[in-house]
């Protein structure tokens, strides 16, 4: 028997999560074979194809997954899932849209962003915003996951290619209609996958991104936001680092103007080095910081971007 | 139109959870508790398109032991039309929860289910998407944005780029995300007031007989503590020792 993960794409490329989940399932010594859904893209499945660990990849290539809908992709991983031992992805807003109603169908409990697998039925998570960790066991036959992205190293490419099977797409659902998305463009790297990460609270105001771009354009950096400062349109939502956000943890985390909420340190604090720049010496921040700066951020921040080359 | 609205009681997010003495699970004894932050603004975002004439029943319901009625009367005193408790002694698995909603869901066939997308103490984030497929209904997860417009439901979703707008034709599962809304206070004559008011209880296992969980908790541990810090005296230090450290390399 095989492990079953479904991917995620952005159209172009799949997503260094999925990687992750490729790595992750690796624990369980079985083949792994790689979801694919997509309305085009045969470079996709040609990326799909050389990742390491990937032993087969299932192309579901149907016009109405140009925007996929979790109604849609769920009773594709109903219709295959009683072939696998385990089928998982990783716990990103897209996929954690779609596992749970597929487990819901296959009638199997789901355990949700994984931190390290104990056994071929164990897990380690974590509840209360990071605060206690569990171990947890699954009785059922058919394990359902989704791992934690920044727990898990992303997956390599290699040389040979696994096959590609096409596998035909159920009928869309009719109930569900797809009307339009909003992309917020930035050129900054992928919040869930970049080594820097330059992220902001609520004092930074509406300069906002005009404070930390530079400093992250010179870092390479991506931008994360607490949620006091996305709640106050000073950054769009999907920079929000947190427990009800993204959890990240790059090689370099600097945190500005930022208190240091269990919500928002559960988000970041497995980061490998932590920066915090604060102008209260009592900010919960600079309890989980490496390195803490007590000073007026509109001070520091120029020179802080003038000093970085 | 008539409104669901599933909440979960649990330790207030004011409160750092700490595991009990005896290693054997989170001490919540005599913790303040409350429904779920993200449940909570589900529930709000009932009571607005109440208030907009749009719903004119909002049930809320909550599957616990029988101490959970206490947020059950919160949610009354919020302005609920009505309030109903699956009781549960023992810990069910979100699969379970999902069953439960949604054998009462046949019963009282809502046209709209919302949930927050996920609780505050497990932070499983399944439960609405689980009852959606159960019901072969649509599901609209992690809304910022809700507008009924004649039988659809249009959601505006937060996405990992950004956001996305659907429609739904009812009934349909809604889950909340923190920008749905803000809650309102709870004034004190309206809790004096719920006070008073019935709550439904039914027990979970005269709606669905098997509900032993499949999932269970085996240990419970802190986390890692992280090594404690130092504080650098200016911009020029904090440089020298990024660079210093390698964290500054890619
Ligand atoms: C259910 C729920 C889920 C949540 N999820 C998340 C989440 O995912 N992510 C998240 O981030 N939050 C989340 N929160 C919110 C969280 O509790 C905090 O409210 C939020 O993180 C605070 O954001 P902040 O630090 O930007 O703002 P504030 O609390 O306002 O803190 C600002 C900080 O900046 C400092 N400061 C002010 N001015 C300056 C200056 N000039 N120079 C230097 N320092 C300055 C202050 O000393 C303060 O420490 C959640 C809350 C709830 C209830």
């Amino acid at each position: 028997m095989s492990v079953l993960i479904l991917a995620e794409h952005d159209g172009q490329h799949i997503r260094q999560s999925t990687r992750s989940s490729i790595n992750a399932a690796q624990a369980r010594n079985e083949p792994v074979h790689l979801l694919l859904c997509s309305d085009h893209a045969d470079t996709l499945a040609h990326e799909a194809q050389h990742i390491k660990g990937v032993d087969l990849v299932l192309h579901a290539s149907a016009k109405h997954f140009a925007h996929p809908l979790a109604e849609d992709i769920a009773s594709l991983i109903m219709k295959l899932g009683n072939d696998y031992t385990a089928i998982l992805a990783a716990h990103t807003p897209f996929t954690r849209n779609i596992l749970p109603r597929a487990a819901a169908l296959l009638d199997v409990g789901m355990i949700s962003d994984v931190i390290e697998i104990i056994s071929p039925n164990t897990y380690v998570r974590s509840i209360y915003a990071g605060n206690i960790l569990v171990t947890v066991k699954s009785s059922d036959t058919l394990q359902m996951f989704t791992i934690r992205t920044s727990a898990f190293k992303p997956a390599e490419n290699q040389e040979r290619a696994a096959p590609v099977q096409s596998v035909s797409a159920p009928d869309p659902f009719k109930r569900t209609r797809f009307i339009d998305e909003v992309h917020h463009v930035s050129d900054r790297p992928d919040l869930s996958s970049a080594k820097i990460i330059v992220s902001g609270g609520r004092p930074l105001g509406d300069q906002f991104e005009a404070l930390l771009t530079p400093l992250a354009k010179k870092m390479n950096a991506a931008i994360g936001a607490t949620r006091a400062a996305v709640d106050a349109g000073f950054a769009p939502n999907e920079w929000q680092v947190g427990s009800t956000g993204c959890i990240v943890a790059p090689q370099l985390y600097i945190a500005i103007g930022i208190s240091g909420a269990v919500q928002h340190l559960a988000g970041m604090k497995d980061s490998q080095v932590i920066v915090a720049i604060n102008h209260d010496p009592d900010a919960p921040i600079f309890k989980v910081a490496d390195y803490g700066l007590v000073a007026d951020l509109f001070e520091v921040l120029p020179e802080l971007t003038d000093a970085l080359n | 139109m008539k409104a669901l609205v599933a909440v979960k009681r649990a330790l207030d997010y004011n409160i750092v959870p700490r595991i009990r003495s005896d290693g054997t699970d989170v001490d919540i004894a005599g913790a303040k508790m409350s429904i779920s932050p993200l449940d909570e603004i589900a529930l709000e975002e009932a009571l607005r398109l109440k208030e907009q004439n749009k719903v004119d029943e909002i049930l809320v319901v909550s599957v616990g032991p029988a101490i959970t009625q206490d947020v059950l009367r919160h949610g009354l005193a919020m302005g609920a039309s009505r309030a109903l408790l699956l009781e549960a002694e023992s810990l069910l698995d979100q699969l379970g929860i999902a069953k439960l909603l949604h054998a009462l869901v046949e019963r009282e066939k809502p046209d709209l289910i919302l949930l927050g997308k996920q609780s505050i103490d497990d932070e499983a984030c399944q439960v609405g998407q689980m009852l959606a497929g159960l019901m072969n209904a649509s599901q609209g997860t992690f809304a910022s944005k809700l507008q009924l417009v004649n039988d659809e439901i249009i959601v505006t979703r937060e996405t990992e780029a950004g956001t996305e707008t659907l429609a739904l034709m009812l009934p349909a599962v809604i889950t909340a995300d923190l920008r749905l809304n803000e809650p309102r206070f709870v004034k004190l004559p309206n809790l004096m007031m719920a006070k008073k008011k019935p709550i439904e209880i039914i027990p979970a296992n005269e709606l669905v007989t098997h509900l032993e969980p499949r999932i269970k908790r085996t240990q419970i541990s802190p986390p890692a503590t992280r090594p404690p810090g130092i504080l650098v005296k200016d911009v020029a230090d904090l440089v020298t020792t990024l660079n210093k450290s390698g964290a500054l390399h890619s």
